[in-house]
């Protein structure tokens, strides 16, 4: 009975044993299925900790849109006029934004609805950055296969799902253009690659739409269009030139510009500004190579050649550079952008646009940034260029030029850190593979060697075969064992930094301040959320708020009214006058705040609770900024020798100006810590400088439970009798 | 969609107020009032009188019913009336609700409304009946001074009658007013009137003639907050499953002495007594046991002050807005739980299924001025009816949630001036095949079954062009 029970099964694992090739197929499968999951809940640390939320400040402006697009259809949000923003300037909306993460956001929560999931498009909005970073994973897999192996592939996707340079920016809430514009950049990539090698149409007309997709959703596309014509260029210099290369720019040049010229905020600049001049500038050069080629095809006499190619060469540089310089002269040709010289010149910011350098994510990175973000792929990026190197072909050579200029930007600006992070997990993802693989090809032979050696005979012989065998084998073999355990232990060290900086670091909502209480329970400070539900509760609809620049966003989001300067900061001139505003004593400050129609000011101020990033310690950039413009304000004002102080010895100018009386309102009367005097700052650790704050055209009309944000009520003008 | 269902004895009852007036008109001046005590309970923004009338029928006809009579700016904030009767003599006394349906007079002296209460028994001739009758008055205190800053007090006034709006004659009353504090401004005197500590007392007063009316004004302090609920959205939604999902939808201001100018969070934080003494801090809200999954937030997110308290028999839920409600601030937000569906769930007899759950606000001492409640059926139920034991507006919809077709039935009821004693059961009848409870796991596996398919098929199709 039994072993005609028996007989079944057997045949059954019999029939279901597969073969190696399915087994790997099987094995590669479930890898790439687990890491889509696991891209995916690594980045739920916030939705788990705190809730479904937007977080930080340009998100809340990309929510709002968002809902404004699933709300009025998209043409409506095409010629969006916003009065709620800049007033009273207003902001064209539909034309100043990259439209693509809100119409994807948009489609998604249709295509669910279609589906019957009645999700809420919050939700959609929250998850849209974890989802495509899962995709993003998929991108890298089939990146590292092309440019190395499908070992490499799966060890990049790995890698890039926890690198904590690029869960910075996607984790779940984290609803900004880079979440879905790092899987643009690296499919355009992978499509661009892709098309090189075979030189096929289609891919390079995928990876135009790859383009495409880019361009509408993130300003970095910049970094495509000339990185691209780059590496090109290197290719044409190294004598790498053939038909795939010419087919697979030219096309996706073309098409790739036609498509973002459709972007609105693109447009013309596509082909007028000094950005975008070096893709046209490679792509006549092609045509003149190309035409050389062909010239050289007819033309036997190579003499003669060299006298066409002088003549020709000449005159397409001469042609180049004139209409370049006419271009400039007239103005028809757009210079470079304040923003695109601070990346060529780190410190060029610094001196001439105090706006950008006044934002902390555009400071140049830091040494320990780095080892934060990128940990071991820091030292296996090196070892992967080697291998590159080592093996060159047109995908390596473009994946080591990626990973080069990317990790120069990311000098640059801490932001770019993300632009980097695909090039270096995939150049680690080489080191890493094809050091394992050489390892276990080592360990490998060995054991065929001694399994034949087994198989050949009896014991007795086994031994002497194996006294026969390479003296350094068996010592090699440990040390494969002992690196391959090596490699391991690194890369599980990996794992478990990327995790922990991504539940520290990067998961919280910064609207939302979480502290650890007297007894070790969490604390939770919401006031941000109790200032804006307040405004949107209790306030008239059409008042306008003047706060700076960074609250802009939020408050139209969250508190649905009117600003006066937000985070887009395209109108220098306007924050500059907000910063004067804020920098000059009360009676100065109200008869701008009269010009501006300003009804309410809000400010933030982090000295009751500790909360250091408030407005006091940004107001030296506010001088900055609004002394930029308007020189009456001058920084040494503030300053006693030149030292930036808020106690009693703090400058008379910054004791009195509005900004030091609209945190510190009463504050002189607030006993903070025990032991401490009243009015004690706990942000700066000092005794403010002046308890006696009386003021004449503003009254308070709200401030938070823990005092982060305070609201002040601009008062009427008196009645003349 | 809108079908209107016509609640169960709406029309029994317009026919019954008719025939009724017929027969009102001749009984109304052979009864009296003997004895009539008043109490006014103002210590609360609404305000509840417990009136104790003595009716006595002097006429030769039995009669089986007795006016109430009320000044029509009353009608306006009236949100209830209740009348008991004590029956049983001595200690084994037992309390029985009457029947009290509003009624209209042709010749009502000064627009005076009127409710009709149904008495068990007739009452005969020479006999009389005590009645205990409550009512509950809702906006009816008014601010004054109407703009408060942020240390001064709440003072309200509060206008009746010092005598008893009565089509009837009135032998003796006597009327209490309680206030919530000793502090009185002022007070109309109609002798004989008493002022002891927190109560005045006016009367008692000998024979009154019918509608007499004495108009009193009470200038009084009244710190306590007056949360109005402006609207309140409660969406019930039936899952077979086992859950009953509920999401209430508020919008919360505090009806008192609006907020004037400056407001201080050091005098808030530092003289919790004296700075913002009516501000709105808290609110209980009284949710049925076994309560699972709360939440509290509003369109930005969560708010994370809400404390939850369950015990077999009750749970409550204590919220506190995101900040303290001054008069005239409001707040939205929305208090969202699931409940085991077997509590409120049952069958009928007539194979029917139906809903119990109550009617009005969580909250306690809360004034709904528009309520809506929503019952969101499953997806193939039919037939739906509801019962509720007050006239409301009903009108039908249709919802689409997770994975419908064709969409839940959505039974809407609708009431105006609504306060917590009203916090009565109703019922939604309808019927349901627990077949269609497999129509949304099928649509789903068969949704994977087909991608599966699919991929499979793929796997297997040579698609290229090129052989």
């Amino acid at each position: 009975m039994a072993a005609v029970a028996n007989m079944p099964v057997s045949d059954l694992l019999k029939s279901f044993k597969l073969k190696t090739k399915q087994q790997e197929l099987l094995i590669r499968v479930s890898i790439l299925c687990l890491v889509y999951i696991l891209a995916f809940i690594t980045r739920l640390f916030s939705v788990l900790r705190y809730e479904s939320m937007i977080h930080e400040f340009d998100p809340y402006f990309n929510y709002r849109t968002t809902l404004y697009l699933t709300q009025n259809g998209f043409y409506d949000f095409w010629n969006w006029f916003d009065y709620e923003s800049w007033y009273p300037l207003g902001r064209i909306v539909g034309g100043t934004l990259y439209p693509g993460l809100m119409v994807t956001a948009a489609l998604i929560y249709r295509i669910l609805h279609f589906l019957r999931f009645a999700v809420h498009i919050r939700e959609v909005c929250v998850l849209t950055a974890p989802f495509f970073a899962s995709n993003t994973t998929l991108v890298a897999y089939f990146f590292g296969k092309e440019i190395w192996d499908t070992g490499a592939g799966l060890v990049a996707a790995i890698l890039i799902a926890v690198c904590p340079g690029y869960i910075s920016r996607s984790v779940a809430g984290s609803y900004d253009n880079e979440g879905v514009a790092i899987f643009a950049l690296l499919f355009t990539f992978y499509l661009f690659v892709k098309a090189i090698n075979t030189g096929s149409l289609a891919w390079s007309l995928a990876s135009a739409f790859g383009y495409f997709y880019m361009v509408s959703a993130w300003g970095g596309y910049v970094f495509i269009i000339n990185l691209i014509p780059l590496y090109v260029l290197v290719l044409l210099i190294t004598g790498r030139y053939s038909m795939r290369l010419y087919v697979a720019y030219n096309c996706m040049y073309v098409l790739g510009m036609l498509l973002a010229m459709q972007i609105r905020f693109v447009g013309f600049q596509h082909v007028q500004s000094g950005e975008h001049m070096a893709a046209m500038g490679v792509f006549f050069l092609m045509q003149v190579f190309y035409f050389l080629d062909w010239v050289k095809h007819m033309l036997s006499d190579t003499k003669l050649f060299q006298a066409f190619l002088r003549i020709t060469v000449t005159c397409a540089v001469a042609v180049g550079s004139i209409a370049l310089g006419l271009g400039m002269l007239s103005g028809y040709i757009s210079p470079w952008t304040g923003r695109f010289y601070s990346l060529l010149d780190p410190t060029y910011a610094k001196d001439h646009i105090p706006i950008i350098a006044s934002v902390s994510e555009h400071q140049p990175t830091a040494w320990s940034s780095f080892m934060f973000d990128f940990h071991i792929l820091l030292f296996l990026f090196p070892a992967g260029l080697y291998f590159c190197f080592k093996r060159l072909s047109d995908a390596t050579i473009f994946i080591v030029m990626y990973g080069l200029t990317s990790m120069y930007f990311a000098g640059v600006m801490v932001r770019l850190i993300l632009v980097a992070t695909p090039a270096v997990c995939l150049i680690s993802a080489i080191a890493v593979s094809a050091t394992v693989k050489n390892l276990t090809v080592l360990l490998r032979s060995k054991n065929k060697g001694v399994q034949t050696g087994s198989t050949k005979g009896s014991s007795s012989s086994k031994a002497s075969s194996k006294a026969l065998l390479d003296q350094s084998q068996p010592f090699q073999k440990n040390g494969a064992i002992a690196l391959l355990f090596g490699a391991f232990y690194l890369l599980s060290k990996y794992a478990t930094h990327c995790t922990w900086v991504t539940s520290e670091a990067y998961s919280s909502p910064s609207i939302v301040l979480a502290a650890r209480g007297a007894h070790g329970s969490r604390v939770i400070f919401d006031d941000y959320r109790e200032a804006y539900f307040w405004l949107r509760q209790n306030t008239p609809p059409d008042a306008k708020v003047m706060s700076w620049w960074d609250y802009g966003y939020q408050i139209t989001a969250m508190g649905n009214r009117t600003v006066i300067v937000d985070n887009n900061t395209w109108n220098n001139t306007h924050i500059a006058t907000v910063g004067r505003a804020m920098s000059s004593y009360e009676d100065e400050a109200i008869e701008i705040m009269r010009s501006l129609d300003v009804d309410y000011v809000l400010v933030v101020f982090g000295g009751v609770t500790g909360y250091s990033s408030d407005d006091i310690n940004k107001f030296l950039w506010m001088v900055r900024i609004g002394g930029g413009v308007f020189p009456v304000i001058k920084e040494p004002d503030y300053l006693v020798n030149g030292e930036y102080r808020v106690d009693k010895g703090a400058a008379p100018k910054m004791l009195n100006c509005l900004m030091y009386k609209l945190c510190y309102y009463r504050f002189g009367e607030m006993l903070t810590e025990y032991g401490k005097p009243p009015g004690y700052d706990r942000a700066r650790g000092v005794e403010i400088g002046n308890k006696d704050i009386k003021l004449e055209h503003l009254e308070e009309a709200f401030t938070t439970s823990n005092w982060i944000v305070r609201i002040y009520k601009v008062k009427p003008p008196n009645n003349r009798w | 969609m809108e079908v209107p269902i016509r609640a169960t004895g709406l029309l029994g009852f317009t026919f019954f107020s008719l025939l009724f007036f017929v027969c009102t008109s001749s009984p109304l001046h052979s009864l009296f009032i003997s004895n009539a005590e008043r109490r006014i309970d103002a210590t609360s923004h609404i305000v509840k009188v417990y009136l104790t009338l003595k009716v006595e029928n002097a006429g030769s006809t039995p009669t089986s019913e007795v006016l109430l009579a009320f000044p029509p700016t009353q009608v306006d904030h009236l949100a209830t009336v209740e009348v008991l009767v004590t029956k049983g003599k001595r200690k084994k006394t037992t309390l029985v609700r009457l029947d009290v349906k509003p009624t209209e007079l042709p010749d009502a002296p000064d627009g005076a409304k009127y409710f009709t209460i149904f008495l068990a028994n007739p009452l005969n001739s020479g006999e009389s009946t005590t009645l205990e009758v409550l009512y509950l008055f809702t906006h009816s205190l008014e601010p004054f001074p109407a703009e408060i800053g942020q240390s001064e007090s709440q003072l309200v006034h509060y206008r009746d009658s010092a005598l008893i709006l009565s089509p009837y004659h009135i032998k003796q009353q006597t009327s209490f007013i309680k206030t919530p504090s000793r502090k009185v401004e002022s007070f109309t005197r109609v002798e004989p009137t008493n002022h002891a500590g927190t109560e005045i007392k006016y009367g008692p007063y000998e024979d009154r003639p019918p509608y007499s009316f004495s108009p009193i004004l009470i200038h009084f302090e009244n710190n306590s907050p007056f949360p109005v609920v402006e609207e309140l959205v409660r969406e019930v939604e039936i899952s077979h499953w086992g859950n009953l999902q509920v999401t209430e939808q508020y919008t919360l201001v505090h009806g008192g002495a609006r907020h004037k100018g400056v407001f201080s969070r050091v005098d808030f934080q530092s003289r919790p007594t004296l700075s913002g003494a009516s501000s709105l801090r808290h609110l209980l809200a009284r949710l049925p046991p076994r309560v699972h999954s709360v939440y509290y937030r509003d369109e930005i997110g969560n708010i994370s002050s809400s404390h939850l308290r369950t015990d077999s028999r009750k749970s409550e839920l204590e919220i506190e807005p995101r900040y303290p409600l001054f008069g005239g601030w409001k707040a939205t937000f929305v208090i969202g739980y699931g409940l085991p569906l077997q509590d409120f769930l049952f069958e009928s007899s007539d194979d029917r299924r139906y809903l119990n759950f109550t009617f009005g606000c969580p909250l306690l001492e809360t004034v709904v001025d528009k309520l809506t409640v929503k019952v969101v059926l499953p997806e193939g139920s039919k037939d739906p009816s509801a019962v509720v034991p007050f006239p409301v507006d009903q009108h039908l919809e249709t919802k689409y949630s997770y994975l419908d077709v064709v969409g839940r039935t959505v039974v809407v009821m609708e009431k105006k001036n609504l306060v917590p004693v009203q916090n009565s059961h109703f019922q939604v009848y309808y019927t349901f095949k627990p077949i269609f409870m497999l129509a949304e796991p099928l649509m789903l596996a068969s949704a994977f079954f087909l991608f599966f398919v699919a991929c499979v098929a793929y796997l297997h199709i040579d698609l290229s062009i090129r052989k």
